[in-house]
């Protein structure tokens, strides 16, 4: 036995002011700022590469507004690479916060917002505008596919609700829902024309290519509200992963808080897909990472699934342009081959357990 | 105290009424036990008084209120409850699982007070969890496991504890060992304790009061040593039994009639008292 049994307050870093209190799981301080040191260097690495290379150091100079001596560098730096960086780490978070709300909730290590048609159902808004009218898609796209991921959304949970929100009848009425979509979907890249089918394929691989500040705006606003509301939740979801009886039991009003939960989630994935296609596996893989890493409560789980979720899409989005320079990967196509063979370890450990 | 009560009860899953206009007083400060057939309703009821059913007609009232009426929150600081085969989620720890008992004590601005660290030691203490609080669930044995449950549902620190079959899956040792430990919270703390037995030797043995069901109606309540019997027996479970007494606990004790023909033949019946 060790000398000096632990303690609640070597699991738990806790701050009591007067009547207040709250705590966070001290081994996801490290972790986290490990990612977020990570984050810093992977940006100013992911900025500086490009068909112009700009030195990291003057990258730096660049991005605090300071003259590197190349009047290029501020225009490159600034208006070219960032948006579309911070655009890809914004899109990260939001859809990992996504994928690991909808996890909590369901119970299932499968769940995230592209198998319960979410994503889907934002693609198929997306590729009918693109395809049945091209000339009005361009600043359309992003509220249609909004639209698109809201309206699936709300169909899956009226076909599965009954007295009660089963989160198993969720997932398997949202897979039917995405298959439904996927197939509308095909049929509208089947008929339409082959700039627009090339441009709407391009959306549904999910892309951060050519994104502005205007983009990062609309997406930094929607995380703003959103990611305080999904840590709002982490209580509540550490007390539905211990199943439908125990909650209830501890005083939670299961039905309420998975309904409020599933519209944070939702509305973080629609507003994702929106502003970058439907991106794949990054809201199933980020959160597994961060469970592996901090273990399964919330308070430490959902920030480091949005810091990791972040980070894999900005070193998505740099693998893609510049493994093929001077053309590029659709950054979708990256994280789908990070994340498909993660998904396959997953089935296959589960197989020998 | 917190009193509980049903009155006039009924509940049903969609239309198959499992328990009809049923009316029972759970004993304050004892040992109460739920007894029956499979398919009797002893779960159901348990559910029921644990308010994770809602009744199709009639009441469960805590301290005279119905506890459809009460807040969620305001019903988990008076009952704790520990469901059938709870399953905690990969890689949570004791102290993590034990740490949600506090749920219904805490708000968005109160998320973890010095009671809620108080409570929780206690309940690592009280279940002898202390030393293995980091251990990971999933490596612990059924009975740490199910003490660790239990633990959960102490730190919530309610008057009244109710358990749906907190022994079944668990080897005999482990068996003993938590109805050992739900004795001692009795003895020591006076907490009210309802449980679902499986075992209705178990059941005489902890239990201060009976509760016997029979297809949805209380058949017979009381304490064990004044209803248990060879006609009760029969009734309730529909099998001739032998009850004697039993050596250890002085309780009565169910010998079941039926014996295998190899050993009847070799030995005889001994029906001597």
């Amino acid at each position: 036995m060790s000398a000096k049994r632990q303690d609640g307050n070597d699991v738990w870093l806790v701050v009591r002011l007067r009547g207040l209190s709250m705590r966070l799981p001290r081994r996801s301080l490290p972790v986290m700022a490990v990612l977020l040191a990570l984050l810093a260097t992977m940006t100013v690495l992911s900025v500086s590469q490009g068909e112009l290379r700009i030195a990291p150091f003057e990258v730096v100079r660049a991005v605090v507004g300071l003259d590197t001596g190349n009047p290029d560098h501020a225009l490159v730096v600034r208006e070219f690479r960032l948006p579309r960086i911070v655009l890809a780490m914004l899109v990260g978070t939001a859809l990992a916060l996504s994928g690991a709300i909808l996890q909590g909730i369901t119970g299932n290590g499968l769940a995230e917002p592209g198998v319960l048609g979410i994503s889907q159902g934002a693609g198929l808004a997306a590729v009918a505008l693109l395809t049945l009218s091209p000339a009005t898609s361009g600043n359309l796209l992003p509220a249609v596919a909004l639209l698109g991921g809201l309206g699936a959304a709300a169909l899956i949970y009226l076909l599965a609700w009954d007295s009660g929100s089963s989160p198993m009848r969720l997932l398997l009425v949202g897979i039917g829902v995405a298959a439904v979509a996927s197939a509308l979907t095909t049929y509208l890249i089947v008929l339409g024309g082959i700039t627009e089918v090339q441009r709407a394929l391009l959306w549904l691989t999910g892309s951060v290519y050519g994104r502005s500040w205007g983009h990062v705006r609309t997406m930094g606003l929607w995380l703003l509200v959103l990611a305080p509301c999904a840590l709002l939740g982490a209580r509540a979801l550490n007390v539905l992963t211990l199943g439908e009886a125990p909650a209830k039991a501890l005083g939670q009003r299961v039905n309420f808080a998975r309904t409020g939960l599933i519209l944070v989630a939702v509305a973080l994935a629609s507003g994702a897909v929106a502003m970058a296609g439907a991106i794949s596996f990054v809201g199933l893989v980020a959160p597994h990472v961060a469970r592996r890493l901090v273990g399964p409560a919330h308070e430490g789980l959902l920030p480091v699934s949005a810091l990791f979720g972040a980070l894999l899409v900005l070193v998505a989005d740099l693998i893609g342009r510049t493994v093929i320079a001077p053309a590029q990967l659709p950054v979708g196509i990256v994280t789908a081959v990070i994340g498909a063979p993660y998904l396959l370890y997953l089935l296959l450990r589960g197989r020998s357990a | 105290m917190a009193m509980l009560a049903a009155q006039n009860l009924t509940l049903a899953y969609d239309q198959q009424v499992i328990i009809r206009e049923l009316g029972v007083t759970i004993p304050n400060g004892k040992v109460t036990a739920l007894v029956g057939p499979n398919g009797c309703g002893k779960s159901t009821l348990l559910r029921g008084l644990a308010r994770l059913m809602a009744p199709r007609a009639g009441a469960v009232l805590l301290d005279g209120k119905s506890i459809a009426r009460l807040s969620s929150k305001q019903v988990a600081r008076q009952l704790g409850v520990l469901p059938q085969g709870p399953t905690a989620p990969e890689g949570m720890t004791v102290r993590e699982l034990v740490s949600q008992g506090r749920y219904p004590h805490q708000s968005l601005l109160r998320q973890w007070s010095e009671e809620d660290e108080a409570a929780v030691e206690w309940a690592l203490e009280t279940t002898a969890l202390a030393d293995m609080h980091g251990r990971v669930l999933d490596t612990l044995s059924g009975g740490q496991k199910q003490r660790a449950w239990i633990a959960m549902t102490l730190a919530q620190q309610t008057p009244v504890l109710l358990l749906d079959e907190p022994t079944t899956f668990l080897d005999m040792a482990y068996q003993v060992e938590i109805l050992s430990l739900l004795d001692e919270l009795n003895e020591r703390e006076g907490r009210t304790i309802v449980m679902v037995l499986h075992d209705i030797n178990q059941a005489s043995r902890y239990a201060h009061h009976l509760i016997a069901m029979r297809g949805g109606q209380v058949v017979a309540e009381g304490d064990p040593r004044d209803i248990i019997d060879h006609s009760l027996i029969c009734d309730v479970f529909g099998l001739e039994c032998h009850v004697v007494r039993d050596p250890v606990s002085g309780t009565p004790l169910c010998l079941p009639q039926s014996c295998p023909l190899r050993l009847l033949n070799k030995e005889g019946r001994d029906t001597t008292p």
